[in-house]
């Protein structure tokens, strides 16, 4: 069942296999904010989880990093990390506060987040803020990691870096915040960036700067980056795979050339088509949305979750989960229209033949 | 003339201490701005945070005072309406004529109204229906926005962010206006619910002949929505054009950036690192001499530094720009990004 299309090898560095997080409330039934997820994350590579709000990308990336409130639980699956020393670790098992979880958490995957205002301490100085970080995970005097910080600051493009590294956040432009958290997050040289919305609040010109920061950074540290946005020209610009999620499901990922140009689930196709095309008027197309928003994840269908808004539902999709089919070496979703030979034509996806076996690609999975 | 609306040289400063005893400095929020909208139309007027887009629409509808200038509304031809000097209480009728919706649906929706309150207010403030036809009234809109009627009844707090979109855009409605100001209408909203929003205001327009105002800072929707564009920087109006024109050659170093800064949702077309964007836009206080953007402008030259360019008609035609080198510079347009090969 799982999908397998970058099979676990040494590239591999973080893998979720079947993660389930579930919510629990004193008066409420349980909800399943995120259900069976599977991904995988390689080494230097950035992947993009993209998906609207309340589909639990950001609880995804939390519990990476077991930052989840005490509420949350992680019933199945596994969060495998190989941080490259020949060991793996399965963060599922740990305790949030153990010093296992420790030693990751900022050293070996670190987090950017959405708002920097709100995210930094507001009563320290940035320095003070990254020196600490430093402290805590390496072993150096006070005087080494202000050396380091400054360094930090001055990697990350924060002009005049010594004298900024006394100001506090409010004294900086959002922008620079921005960058002096991306300093702090890879104070330790993470093996894992996760950056959750780090340009949704910036401008666009900001923003085009904070991008090609974070990328000229993942090369020159060699890290992976785990980017979630909601903004479908972000992840053109910076990432290698995408995987796009609806209402705590996975329902498609693959290489990020292939998706954009081929997509074969019909949530990540109403996606594409709610964006306003880069054209001239001669070519403009209407925008076809999709009709209605995204339930609650109480009236999830126990099927496919998009089914109550797929221009495509057949019969088996409120009841049937659909399973992940690879349609090329790099690239599979979760969707009946590409298995069950009963299924409506559709135009785009590979589907498969009206008789006769499946078409869909079979390549190396299981 | 069909302009609907005319504003003159307006000028919006607002005046700010620093501490408590400190000195006041004043800030140009808006600086001699002119420009006119046609009936009709839709125009946007772009900008990142703090260029006073937002402070021009407010000043429209009088929500704040311009410091000087002039805006003229013209309801029908030969009439013509000076809002900027009217008294608050003549400006009331015109009111109905120029509404605004807001970005943020949760913010400008008063949580302790009912749907049907809502909507209606408008109507009870302008005395303009009571009893079963503001009851009518009200249905009938909520039903061209695309809420259905059992939801009269429930709050704010009970609605998606895109169906409280849909709610402000029927207070804004629901007066027959001529002009519509949308202030980041659909810069909160999700993907999907933003493209149903914008079929909305499309579909909105052609019915009502509206105008609107479309203020945003998501040029891909503005080329999606807009008949023409205007670029504010630092207070300024820096560019002003028939929308494609702008996309296709701009004529202001300053659109060139935004247009270069703008993601592009499709990866052959990925930007790769961008040199230009170099710096951030200054404080309004300390305003550059010269051109405002000369401080962050790879074409800058000696004369920019120190004289300040005026907005002109480039070669002639409907685009405008304050630059002094508007029309020898090569500019890149958005249309036609080159396809460069992947690092």
């Amino acid at each position: 069942m799982t999908p397998q299309t970058h099979m676990a090898n040494d590239k591999t560095l973080l893998r979720m296999e079947d993660v389930s997080i579930v919510f629990s409330s004193p008066d409420e039934a349980d909800i399943e904010a995120v259900r069976q997820v599977d991904f995988t994350l390689t080494r230097g590579k950035t992947l993009a989880l993209v998906g609207e709000s309340g589909c639990g990308k950001s609880v995804t990336a939390r519990t990476i990093l077991r930052l989840l409130d005490k509420n949350a639980r992680i019933p199945s699956g596994r969060i495998l990390f190989s941080p490259g020393d020949g060991e793996t670790t399965d963060i599922a098992t740990l305790k949030p506060d153990s010093t296992a979880m420790r030693s990751i958490r900022g050293n070996k995957i670190s987090m950017i987040f959405q708002e920097p205002m709100s995210s930094l301490s507001p009563v320290h100085t940035i320095g003070a803020q990254i020196d600490e970080m430093i402290l805590l995970h390496e072993n150096l005097d006070k005087k080494g990691a202000r050396a380091r910080t400054i360094e930090l600051l001055e990697q990350v493009g924060v002009p005049g870096a010594r004298q900024r590294a006394d100001a506090y956040p409010f004294q900086l432009s959002g922008g620079l915040r921005q960058r002096a958290m991306i300093a702090m997050a890879l104070a330790c040289k993470p093996d894992l960036l996760i950056a959750d919305e780090p340009t949704t609040a910036l401008d666009v010109t900001t923003q085009a700067q904070i991008l090609d920061l974070l990328r000229s950074l993942r090369d020159e540290f060699g890290m992976a980056m785990l980017f979630i946005t909601h903004d479908l020209g972000v992840v053109a610009e910076i990432a290698d795979e995408v995987a796009v999620m609806y209402l705590g499901d996975v329902v498609e990922q693959g290489d990020v050339f292939e998706v954009f140009k081929s997509p074969q689930h019909p949530y990540t196709r109403a996606l594409m088509s709610s964006i306003p095309r880069m054209t001239r008027h001669a070519d403009r197309q209407r925008l076809n949305p999709i009709q209605g928003s995204v339930p609650s994840p109480k009236n999830r269908p126990s099927g496919c979750a998009f089914t109550t808004r797929c221009p495509h539902a057949f019969e088996p999709c409120a009841s049937v989960r659909p399973g992940p089919t690879g349609t090329s070496e790099n690239h599979w979703a979760r969707c009946h229209l590409l298995t069950d030979p009963e299924a409506p034509r559709v135009d785009g996806l590979i589907q498969p033949q009206v008789e006769g076996t499946p078409n869909a690609y079979q390549g190396d999975r299981t | 003339m069909t302009a609907l609306l005319e504003i003159e040289n307006l000028t919006k400063t607002f005046t700010m201490r620093s501490g408590m005893f400190g000195d006041t400095i004043s800030l140009d929020a808006l600086v001699d701005i002119n420009l006119e909208v046609e009936k009709g139309e839709t125009l946007a007027i772009v900008g990142e945070s703090g260029c006073g887009k937002t402070t021009l629409g407010r000043c429209i509808v009088r929500a704040l005072d311009p410091t000087s200038g002039r805006v003229s509304y013209r309801p029908e031809p030969g009439k013509t309406i000076e809002l900027s000097s009217l008294p608050k209480r003549e400006l009331k009728p015109w009111r109905q004529d120029i509404r605004m919706i807001f970005q943020d649906p949760m913010s400008s929706l008063n949580p302790y109204l009912r749907v049907f309150d809502l909507v209606a207010e408008p109507l009870r403030i302008h005395k303009i229906a009571r009893g079963a036809e503001l009851e009518q009234r009200v249905i009938s809109t909520l039903e061209k926005v695309g809420i259905p009627r059992d939801a009269l009844q429930r709050f704010p707090h009970a609605f998606s962010g895109g169906q409280r979109q849909r709610i402000g855009i029927a207070r804004a409605l629901i007066l027959d206006p001529k002009l519509v100001i949308a202030d980041e209408a659909v810069s909160a909203l999700d993907v999907s619910i933003q493209a149903q929003i914008l079929n909305l205001l499309e579909d909105l327009k052609a019915d009502f002949g509206l105008t609107y105002i479309f203020i945003s800072h998501d040029l891909g929707v503005v080329n999606y929505i807009a008949d023409r564009v205007v670029v504010m920087y630092l207070g300024h109006v820096v560019e002003s054009a028939p929308t494609e024109a702008l996309f296709e050659r701009p004529r202001h170093p300053y659109t060139e950036v935004l247009l270069e800064a703008l993601p592009i949702a499709d990866p052959t077309r990925r930007k790769g690192q961008r040199a230009e964007l170099q710096g951030e836009i200054p404080f309004l206080g300390n305003r550059p001499q010269g051109c405002p953007f000369h401080t962050r402008c790879k074409y800058a030259q000696d004369r920019c530094r120190s004289e300040k360019p005026a907005l002109r008609p480039v070669n002639g035609t409907a685009q405008q720009a304050a630059c002094h080198f508007a029309e020898t510079l090569e500019l890149t347009g958005a249309y036609d990004a080159p396809q460069r090969a992947i690092a």
